[in-house]
């Protein structure tokens, strides 16, 4: 009971944390930042769920980011340009028409729709592929890196339709609501935490229901499930199309609030930069990838504008630092200690832990388990 | 006919590049099933090198030759480096391996950014690679045939060193087997280090056959990687033959998309029919049969 307990009182606290004392703290400006750091934890957690619990190391989340970020992009530019109006870069750069794929966007219902299902569907037609064909570990990370090359790319060259470099910016409302008024900035900030909220207690039923179990088991013994009967592919691609539809989520929220989206904040390098914060805050764990995800984006910010160079070194270091000496994160930073102080030879055992939502075998095995190198090819003869 | 001929050697040089980029991770990828995600960082340092040894000697045809010993002695050493640092450690957490060498591939960038600047800088060609060569009736520039050779004499001397050597006889005994090559008497941590030193050295090498075909930043390396990735999933794993036929088919198949299309559309397309040819092919074009699981 004790465990249920701290779930939900961990939950008050952060629901008091977000809706009560950061709008009372924090002036606008920086209120607007957090709202921003909450978007780019909404794709941590779908990383937490893929990456850490169905071991599948997504480089390409900016993909489904960008697909999101873009969908709502082009229902703010139609919106500002009004009912038959074009979006003013298609004046700058195309011929003054807006191409008919652009159209069904001007109605924010399509458009909402359109972001839960497209981005999610993409992800899901593609993990069908990949994992029925049991395409996995290294050559997954690299397919679904090239994807967010391929899509970055696409954007760039496509400026016609896409406002290449530059992305799509200089919304004016949002859903009717002028995004220059302070108060609804306010409102996208409640609305970013509550999104956020309700993922982790999403991913947190997902993680302590049947398939959640089959997940890790997957993850951890994949063979294994396979001859049980169950089908990883399946088991996968629901985890894959999650993660997809909340970094979908993530990216139509960032672009109001940021203002912008551009190939920039999908590419591969903006794909592997979600995964240190993940990385740091623990992967596996719940609240560890957004935790990690806001720290992370919070130092980027504050130290970038100091040290603007510094901050690619840190980046760096937290990489090596991090997935080389801590692969479970911080969050498992007081099991490692523990262990150390108990000595050489003695495990911990952690069975009677209050399950907060991390693994509960032994740090070590709770690492996604990848093949050894010489079998990874991870193919079947 | 000439549009043909023209785009052939559009693919053709452009799968040189990949395979000069490819090549060393063939090796590294395929021997240890280790994602050096750094790799195209080495050449970036490798073309660095070039311009650096440029400032040195001041011929561009001695220096481009220096270049290419020293291009493959810095990425080798680098990759040596990190081999013994890091990747040592995490054998058994191949993707782990994979973020871990990004962090290398960041610090590394903004050290080049740091030390040489953000602007690209230019290398010049020597002069006996300027201008072109009429190949059936179509100019062909005469350093993209270079690099093509490049291309065909690095492949050459890996494939006979892995064939002939001894040493290239123990690379092969530690990817088929690690475990009978230990017992059999092979120190596999030596094959190891060896290995990612030739395999680094030649993305050194790739790195200063780049300079001949624009300026140079600190980027460099970002924009090939992806893509030598994919040659090498494609190709199968542990096999330079693959790599080879995977890095000209990718850049005929780029290059035809290109004719026909837009680059940026070529790209989506080509990313395309590497996920419906993993339908057919899962385990690449060149795979060494096993019964293994995995």
């Amino acid at each position: 009971m004790t465990a249920r307990l701290r779930l939900w009182g961990g939950f008050a606290v952060a629901a008091v944390l977000l809706f009560v004392v950061a709008p009372g703290a924090l002036s606008d400006f920086r209120l607007n930042l957090l709202a921003k750091f909450l978007c780019l934890a909404m794709v941590a957690v779908g990383i937490g769920l893929a990456w850490g619990r169905g071991g599948m190391l997504t480089l390409g989340q900016g993909v489904f980011f960008g697909l999101g970020g873009y969908l709502m992009a082009m229902h703010l530019k139609l919106a500002d340009a009004g009912p038959g109006g074009v979006p003013d870069f298609m004046l700058l750069y195309g011929d003054g028409t807006v191409p008919g794929w652009w159209e069904p966007f001007r109605d924010p219902v399509v458009t909402v729709v359109a972001i839960l299902v497209v981005p999610t569907g993409l992800a899901a037609l593609l993990g069908l592929a990949v994992f029925k064909r049991r395409v996995r570990g290294a050559y997954f990370a690299i397919l679904s890196q090239a994807l967010a090359a391929a899509f970055a790319i696409l954007l760039i060259g496509q400026q016609k339709v896409t406002g290449g470099t530059n992305g799509l910016n200089g919304f004016k409302s949002f859903f009717g609501f002028t995004l220059a008024d302070p108060l609804n900035k306010r409102m996208l900030y409640f609305i970013a935490a509550g999104v956020l909220l309700a993922m982790v207690a999403a991913t947190r039923l997902l993680m302590r229901s049947r398939y959640g179990e089959l997940l890790v088991a997957v993850r951890d013994q994949e063979n294994r499930v396979r001859f049980l009967g169950y089908d990883p592919a399946g088991v996968k691609v629901v985890a894959y199309a999650t993660a997809a539809c909340f970094a979908a989520i993530g990216g139509a929220l960032f672009t109001p609030i940021v203002g912008i989206i551009s190939p920039a904040d999908v590419g591969v390098v903006a794909s592997i930069a979600f995964l240190v914060g993940v990385a740091i805050g623990g992967r596996a764990t719940l609240l560890g990838p957004v935790l990690g995800a806001v720290a992370v984006s919070w130092a980027e910010t504050s130290l970038s504008e100091q040290f603007p160079s510094f901050w690619t070194y840190f980046q760096g270091a937290l990489f090596i630092g991090v997935v080389a000496f801590l692969p479970n994160g911080l969050a498992t930073l007081g099991q490692v200690w523990r262990r150390r102080r108990a000595g050489p030879g003695i495990r911990e055992d952690e069975s009677g832990q209050p399950d907060d939502g991390t693994p509960r075998s032994a740090p070590e095995a709770s690492l996604p388990a990848d093949a050894p190198a010489d079998a990874l090819p991870g193919r079947t003869a | 006919m000439d549009a043909l001929v023209s785009q052939l050697f559009a693919g053709l040089s452009l799968g040189s590049v990949l395979l000069l980029a490819a090549l060393g991770l063939a090796l590294t990828f395929g021997q240890m099933g280790v994602i050096n995600m750094a790799h195209g960082e080495f050449m970036m340092a490798g073309a660095y090198t070039a311009y650096v040894v440029q400032g040195i000697v001041a011929d561009a045809g001695v220096s481009l030759l220096v270049s290419l010993v020293v291009g493959f002695l810095v990425g080798g050493l680098l990759g040596l480096l990190l081999e013994v640092t890091l990747i040592s450690r995490m054998y058994r957490r191949p993707l782990d391996t994979l973020l871990v060498t990004f962090g290398v591939a960041l610090v590394l960038q903004q050290a080049a950014r740091d030390v040489f600047g953000a602007p690209n800088v230019d290398v010049r060609a020597p002069a006996w690679l300027s201008g072109a060569v009429q190949v059936l009736g179509v100019g062909v520039p005469k350093t993209r045939l270079f690099i093509l050779a490049l291309a065909a004499v690095c492949l050459a001397a890996l494939a006979l060193v892995l064939k002939l050597t001894p040493l290239g006889r123990r690379i092969r005994a530690t990817v088929q087997n690690r475990d009978l090559a230990e017992t059999s008497g092979i120190s596999t941590r030596a094959t190891d280090r060896l290995t990612f030193f030739v395999g680094s050295g030649v993305a050194g090498v790739a790195g200063v056959a780049l300079t001949l075909l624009g300026s140079i930043g600190p980027t460099l390396g970002t924009n090939y990687i992806v893509d030598a990735f994919l040659v090498v999933v494609v190709g199968g794993i542990g096999q330079l033959k693959g790599a080879a036929i995977a890095a000209l088919a990718l850049g005929l198949l780029q290059a035809s998309f290109e004719y026909s299309t837009t680059a940026s559309i070529a790209k989506v397309l080509v990313f395309v029919v590497i996920v419906a040819f993993l339908q057919v092919r899962p385990q690449g074009l060149v795979s060494v049969r096993s019964r293994s699981l995995a």
